[in-house]
């Protein structure tokens, strides 16, 4: 008889527990590169989504490896959308990836954050109300380069990118803001590290300055030989090839490099102190801009999560919609395309003590948003 | 203008080449000499720039850093082929490539644990650092020109070791008939080791002297490994002077056919499609070439018919 009460009180409390909490309760699938080169982007999203979500018991979060390859990345938002049954998915680092997975998995009727990948695609024509991008429109911080590069007095650019969506993306958002004329414009292989051949062409071009996007360790490679190869040309990129994880690697080669970002770590505002130290003291290295995109991803659901239940899509998009949450950039909200309005800075490469990092010199593009808003018919 | 930017192209390309070389005589001796298809080779070639990056970051030096990457790689080697490749010998192909492929797995995985996802720091010695007037108007990388140099002695050195050598005469031996040199008493599982490490430390070289000009992180070495493929494949399978050659053609076809082809596509398409379709096609230069090769002679250039 005992037995059977003890039982029967706990069956209560389950099933009380569960219809009561069912509503609240969010399953996030992240899918994200763990493996391979590229790998400390994926790591940098996953700690900092991991963290903003620390301690949150209503949010449980199944993470995946994509190894940077398009095929698995499908295969693994098919199964997390079939039988893990997630609400959520976020994650993805690469334009290619994203292209792959995203219109899928909004068309079923699932929510996508993205962390990072931003392609033209799906901020223009490809846009969906279930797709929100916390990071920014791959085009963005190109184009502040290029603003840069104007106040900077740069005559004749020599621009190279990767040749797939967000090199593409990153080369046009560089032309759109740049004035001056193009002393040769380059598309290297995706994974591509030796750039002799390239540098050479940068040599012979006659350009007075480079711009170049070269995210993960294909900007590693690219910033040692350019040193190296004794040009002396002013470099400025995105903040992709000049991020916390990376710099390291690239060692002083880096030093006085202007590159564009929306975050650094010192931009003051308690949210982002309070990042950067919680990410400190919880993984024990300084925070990346993609970690700094996971965190906000994070936060921005669960400040959706206060406001409606993820089964009431309407009321959880238009809690998202309202970026209700504070963000480690300071302001920011979405635009009609769900794409994010903020301030692009530009940053330069400093050693503090023997750590090289990155310091805020001015702001680049104020309140930016993006060009595909009205080809977005949503 | 254009016959400098060309001669330096050709620099680059043999640059690359040399390097290839040092990946792909590993391979093919291994192959030669065992009939073993070891898809694992990629990560000798980041072990080899992991021991050299942990090296320079303790002692500082580049040099003890180079001497780290060969013994790294050659210990890592003898472990593995002691441990599980020797078990693979006498299986067929499709085992080996599955049980080598674990091994990458493996590699990668135990790399990451213990030096993290981050890529790690490796910088050429000040002595090398900066460019070398050669002929009038051509600098070049003192770097490069030493990649170039190191693969060249390591080409003689090979050479030698093979042709005038009593473990030369024996691995040659051991390509044309296994059980023979057995029979003749000769310790066969030793050499088998004793190759292993070789090609191991070859490629180890590789990664450390590339680690140092682009980046030292997990899975480097698998791009570098399928083009070691199609170097041997080009070069005839089991031969070190094909995998000299192969190596050259392959360096020198891609790098000039990745600038020249979109500059060539220009004169007859707008910049901005030309740049594209070019650079697409000239990644594809490499597998097109192996193509011909192929049809032309199909065990290779130097291979065995």
């Amino acid at each position: 008889m005992k037995k059977f009460t003890t039982t029967l009180v706990a069956l209560l409390i389950m099933g009380s527990t569960s219809s009561f909490a069912d509503g609240h309760k969010v399953k996030v699938g992240m899918i994200t590169t763990l493996s391979g080169g590229g790998s400390g982007l994926g790591i940098d999203v996953r700690d900092g989504f991991m963290l903003a979500v620390k301690g949150n018991k209503n949010i449980s979060v199944i993470t995946k490896d994509d190894q940077r390859k398009p095929d698995i990345a499908v295969q693994l938002a098919d199964k997390m959308i079939q039988s893990d049954k997630v609400d959520v998915l976020t994650g993805i680092i690469w334009s290619n990836l994203a292209m792959a997975v995203v219109p899928a998995t909004v068309n079923q009727g699932k929510f996508y954050l993205s962390p990072n990948a931003g392609p033209s695609k799906l901020a223009g024509k490809g846009c969906h109300k279930n797709y929100f991008n916390v990071a920014w429109q791959n085009d963005n911080l190109h184009e502040a380069a290029g603003g840069y590069a104007n106040s900077a007095g740069f005559k004749n650019s020599f621009i190279l990118a990767p040749n797939y969506p967000a090199g593409k993306d990153a080369l046009t958002g560089y032309k759109r803001y740049f004035k001056g004329s193009l002393a040769g414009e380059i598309y290297t292989k995706l994974g591509q590290k030796d750039y002799a051949a390239e540098i050479a062409q940068i040599r012979a071009s006659g350009a007075d300055s480079v711009f170049f996007f070269l995210p993960g360790g294909m900007g590693i490679g690219f910033m040692k030989q350019f040193s190296q190869s004794g040009i002396k040309l002013p470099v400025v990129g995105p903040a992709f090839s000049f991020d916390q994880g990376i710099l390291k690697a690239v060692g002083d080669a880096a030093l006085g490099v202007k590159n564009t970002s929306q975050w650094s770590k010192d931009i003051d505002n308690n949210a982002n102190k309070k990042f950067v130290k919680d990410f400190q003291s919880e993984y024990g290295r300084l925070p990346s801009l993609y970690a700094s995109q996971g965190y906000d991803t994070g936060k921005l659901l669960i400040s959706a999560m206060s406001k409606a239940k993820v089964k009431d899509k309407d009321k959880f998009r238009d809690a998202l919609r309202k970026a209700d949450f504070s963000s480690t950039r300071g302001k920011f909200s979405f635009d009609k395309n769900h794409h994010p309005i903020q301030d692009i800075y530009v940053r330069e490469v400093i050693k503090e003590g023997k750590i090289l990092t990155n310091k805020i010199v001015s702001v680049g593009l104020k309140d930016h948003s993006n060009a595909y808003v009205s080809e977005c018919k949503m | 203008m254009t016959s400098i930017l060309f001669f330096e192209q050709l620099l680059n390309g043999i640059q690359f080449g040399t390097m290839l070389f040092l990946m792909s005589a590993g391979l093919t001796l291994i192959f030669g000499v065992m009939g073993l298809i070891n898809l694992a080779h990629g990560s000798f070639y980041m072990i080899g720039a992991f021991s050299a990056a942990l090296i320079a970051s303790l002692t500082g030096s580049f040099w003890l850093a180079l001497l780290a990457s060969l013994s790294g790689a050659a210990i890592a080697g003898v472990l593995i082929e002691i441990i599980i490749i020797r078990r693979l010998y006498r299986r067929d192909h499709l085992d080996q490539v599955l049980a080598t492929f674990a091994l990458i797995l493996l590699l990668s995985e135990g790399v990451r644990w213990y030096f993290g996802a981050f890529p790690l720091y490796l910088d050429i010695p000040e002595n090398l650092n900066g460019t070398l007037p050669i002929l009038d108007d051509i600098i070049y990388s003192k770097y490069r020109l030493f990649i170039i140099f190191m693969g060249l002695l390591i080409a003689v050195g090979l050479y030698i070791l093979i042709s005038k050598t009593r473990l030369g005469v024996r691995i040659r031996a051991g390509q044309n008939d296994r059980q023979m040199i057995s029979a003749l008493g000769i310790d066969i599982s030793k050499l088998y080791t004793i190759v292993f490490a070789l090609g191991a430390s070859l490629a180890g070289l590789a990664g450390a002297m590339i680690g140092a000009i682009q980046s030292v992180e997990v899975g480097m070495g698998e791009p570098i490994l399928i083009l070691a493929f199609v170097v041997i494949v080009i070069g005839g399978i089991g031969s070190i002077k094909g995998a000299l050659i192969g190596s050259i053609l392959v360096g020198v076809t891609d790098t000039i056919g990745r600038i020249f082809l979109p500059e060539l596509l220009k004169i007859f398409m707008e910049s901005a499609s030309a740049t594209s379709v070019g650079s697409s096609i000239g990644s594809m230069l490499i597998y097109i070439l192996m193509a011909l090769i192929l049809i032309i002679k199909p065990s290779g250039l130097f291979g065995k018919t």
